[in-house]
């Protein structure tokens, strides 16, 4: 049999969702990145906006989202997606905008982007990726690094004492007015995946209304920053991260009585 | 003499650090100079001289850790790459205009944006020329080897303390990741409290009795006092210009032709001036070690023996502009360089010149 | 003496580390030694190369665009610096995975089934003490007491037991290594 013989639309159980481009990920193999790159792209190719959207990533190991997502996508300066995002939705308020941060990038350098952008309750979507490790660097300690857990610039486990607690940067801006769906999710398993691309709908759909920030934490593994093969690193985020970081939702708006 | 070890570039300016006597080290991760804080966290000196090392949560936060360290008579520091160093310029612009010492390495990468993770030497002109608003300067330092990134620390320290002004380091990716010998420099053990307050009178370390409160400030707003204070930082950068510019010259003696270049460039060149001289050609080498202070009355003194000079720098000419000012014009100067995190080889380096001086 | 030497393969294979070993063990014998790795993403499971130089004078230049040894472990590697080794210099690599083999013929050229070795030994860590080996049969730039002593030096103390089993890679890589 040849290959051709094999690659058949009806012999088709999988395939690349429409709205990637035909560059091959970056991303480590193992890495969570690529599945929310595709859920996300699952959910703008079903709302049909792909020609209204506007995504902005900034650095990161996503820094290249630009070349996987079929879309109109800014590269921002570390940390600064949220401000630029204010401006993109701003000036264009039909649009769709979202941002794609990681953990040093959301909660350390951008905090205060991150936080004012949210606390003005613009109207776009932000999508968290929490790895607990700056992955692209080469595996530094990130804002949500657990307590005693290891990276290289706490080589000896994160002693909260001399660097600070892991900071819960959702649950904090769950707390501001301006921030109207806020969610906790994960991509290591079918089912976790399932229930991201329905939160990834409602934050995309969210921006209709106009009632501020939908904001969807992505708790995901570095295996290469962890130094653990890709099924050790999903066993080790269930154990580890999950109970410091419980998945679900965190602020649900008050369905308005019709 | 000193411990000797195998080092990467990155690695001695941490350990020369410690060695140095510093109270402090903040910083935010950036290839390629990671290594320097892992190096810190690693050796945990918080344990033994009771140095502080801290991870920001930017460069923004770090050069600002900085100021407030250094505003206490501290001996403080903070390292980065390119990127990073563009978002400290306004923190270092307050400690030049608040008269605070500091030590700043820049361990180059190529831009501009957030461009390329490899060696570079693109922000000569942003070093050396101010980099953030006002009218200052840094004295700046460039390293050519494992050895000097080590040493510089200490001496960076020094003029930080010397001039009261910020001091930078200006590496690159290529010194930054290598390994070479080095001997380090025995410990100096740090300052206590008492000896800090006797060294920097004006630190703000608690008014007592015995003094006027101290303010450390860069805010005048009388223009008049705003003038007479820029005076007195030209003085400064004026006597930095006496007293403490440094270069090395390499074959210079007998040399029709000349390479100018600072940092990993230097070391190309000097293999290049080899293989000149294996052909009889009679290059050598200049080497600026203070970019500013830049060494222009040795330099032009040297210019009446050349026929031309070669300033080669990973980046499309910068240095060159320093060099033309030195020797007034008066004999041809040239650009070679790779850029954009490309490296040039001495082979490169050597035909350049021949192309350029000696008719390919 | 001057020894310019580039090795380059995969991220993974101890590459990096034998430059390392390499260098300490320059240093065991009073040698000047430089050491420039390529670095960053390049890094993940991409392709990494390390340039080392051995010397009895000072090192002018720790980059260097042609080199008296190249040691070559993939294929990326080879097409890219099999053109780098000086003329009268060496190019020692593993055929394992090599679909273009080097064709010049002003160098000499050494094969060394290494990782088939370190698979039959058992041991796929030592892959790059066996290369290592080869190169230092046709070279002996360093001597294998300093070797010993660059390996005390490279690795933390806690790995010292392993440092039997890397000589005796070192040893099978002297056996096997050949010439084209
Ligand atoms: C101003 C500035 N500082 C530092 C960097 C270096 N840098 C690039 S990505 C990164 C951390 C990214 O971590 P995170 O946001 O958690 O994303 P991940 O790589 O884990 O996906 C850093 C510090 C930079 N590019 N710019
Ligand atoms: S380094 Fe970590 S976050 Fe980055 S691609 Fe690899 S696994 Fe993913």
């Amino acid at each position: 049999m040849d290959i051709k013989d094999i690659i058949k639309p009806e012999n088709i159980v999988y395939q690349k969702t429409k709205l990637f481009t035909e560059k091959p990920l970056s991303y480590c193999p193992g890495c969570g990145h690529g599945t929310a790159h595709r859920m996300l792209l699952e959910v703008l190719e079903e709302m049909n906006i792909q020609d209204k959207t506007v995504g902005i990533a900034p650095v990161g190991c996503s820094v290249l989202a630009y070349e996987f997502l079929d879309i109109d996508m800014q590269q921002a300066a570390h940390g600064r997606a949220p401000a630029v995002a204010t401006a993109v939705k701003r000036l264009m308020p039909d649009k769709f905008v979202f941002t794609y941060q990681g953990d040093g990038d959301l909660a350390a350098i951008g905090t205060a982007e991150t936080i004012h952008a949210c606390n003005r309750g613009e109207n776009f979507t932000m999508i968290f990726i929490n790895n607990g490790i700056y992955g692209m660097t080469g595996g530094q300690m990130a804002p949500t690094t657990l307590p005693g857990m290891r990276a290289s610039t706490c080589p000896f486990g994160r002693d909260t004492e001399i660097m600070g607690n892991p900071l819960k940067i959702t649950e904090l801006l769950a707390q501001l007015p301006g921030v109207y769906y806020v969610t906790r999710q994960a991509v290591h398993t079918p089912n976790a995946v399932r229930k991201t691309k329905k939160a990834l709908r409602i934050a995309f759909e969210n921006q209709k209304l106009k009632k501020g920030i939908s904001f969807v934490e992505i708790v995901s593994n570095c295996n290469s920053g962890w130094k653990m093969t890709p099924n050790q690193s999903n066993k080790w985020m269930e154990d580890n991260m999950f109970p410091f970081y419980p998945l679900g939702d965190i602020k649900v708006p008050q369905l308005e009585k019709v | 003499m000193g411990e000797l070890k195998l080092m990467k570039g990155n690695e001695a300016v941490a350990e020369a650090a410690i060695r140095a006597g510093a109270d402090g080290y903040f910083g935010y991760p950036i290839t390629p100079q990671s290594e320097i804080m892992e190096y810190l966290m690693t050796e945990k000196p918080y344990e033994t001289t009771g140095m502080v090392v801290l991870q920001a949560e930017s460069e923004v936060a770090a050069i600002n850790m900085v100021y407030g360290g250094a505003a206490c008579g501290r001996m403080v520091m903070t390292s980065s790459s390119s990127p990073g160093i563009s978002l400290k310029m306004e923190g270092i612009s307050y400690l030049a205009g608040a008269e605070l010492p500091a030590v700043i390495v820049n361990v180059v990468r190529g831009g501009p944006g957030l461009g390329t993770i490899q060696p570079s030497q693109s922000d000569y002109f942003q070093a050396t020329k101010g980099g953030g608003h006002g009218d200052y300067r840094m004295y700046v330092l460039a390293p050519a080897s494992v050895q000097e990134m080590s040493d510089f620390v200490k001496i960076g320290f020094e003029m930080a303390f010397k001039y009261l002004n910020p001091v930078m380091i200006l590496s690159d990716g290529a010194i930054g990741q290598m390994m070479e010998k080095v001997v380090l420099f025995d410990p100096i053990p740090r300052r206590t409290p008492e000896e800090i307050e006797k060294q920097c009178p004006w630190a703000t370390t608690g008014k007592n009795a015995n003094r006027k409160h101290n303010v450390i400030t860069s805010l005048l707003l009388d223009s008049h006092e705003q003038e007479q204070h820029v005076f007195k930082l030209r003085d400064k950068y004026e006597r930095m210009q006496k007293e403490d510019v440094k270069f090395e010259k390499i074959q210079c003696d007998d040399a029709e032709f000349l390479f100018v270049a600072y940092g990993s460039s230097a070391r190309i060149c000097q293999k290049a001036v080899d293989i000149a001289r294996a052909q009889g050609i009679k290059v050598g080498l200049f080497r600026p070690i203070t970019l500013f202070p830049f060494p222009s009355e040795e330099l032009l003194k040297l210019s009446s023996q050349i026929k031309g000079i070669l300033s080669v720098e990973m980046s499309l000419g910068q240095m060159i502009e320093d060099i033309k000012l030195a020797v007034e014009c008066k004999i041809p100067v040239n650009h070679f360089g790779r850029t954009g995190g490309v490296i040039h080889s001495p082979g490169e380096v050597f035909e350049a010149l021949k192309s350029t001086y000696l008719g390919g | 003496m001057t020894e310019e030497i580039i090795i380059a393969g995969f991220g993974g294979q101890g590459v990096l580390s034998m430059g390392k070993i390499l260098a300490y063990s320059g240093i065991m014998q009073n040698q000047e030694v430089s050491w420039m790795p390529s670095y960053g993403p390049e890094m993940r499971g991409g392709t990494a190369n390390v340039t080392v130089i051995l010397s009895d004078e000072m090192i002018s230049s720790p980059i260097v665009n042609e080199f008296d040894t190249a040691i070559i472990l993939n294929q990326q590697s080879m097409d890219k610096f099999e053109k780098t080794v000086k003329p009268g210099g060496i190019l020692v690599y593993d055929p394992n995975g090599i679909t273009r083999h080097p064709t010049r013929k002003d160098i000499t050229i050494y094969s060394i089934d290494a990782t088939d070795e370190a698979n039959r030994m058992g041991n796929v860590k030592i892959f790059n003490m066996i290369v290592l080996g080869g190169y230092l049969k046709i070279k002996p730039v360093i001597l294998i007491e300093n070797i010993i002593k660059g390996l005390e030096k490279s690795l933390p103390k806690r790995h010292h037991g392993l440092i039997p089993e890397n000589k005796n890679g070192v040893m099978r890589g002297m056996e096997i290594v050949k010439q084209n």
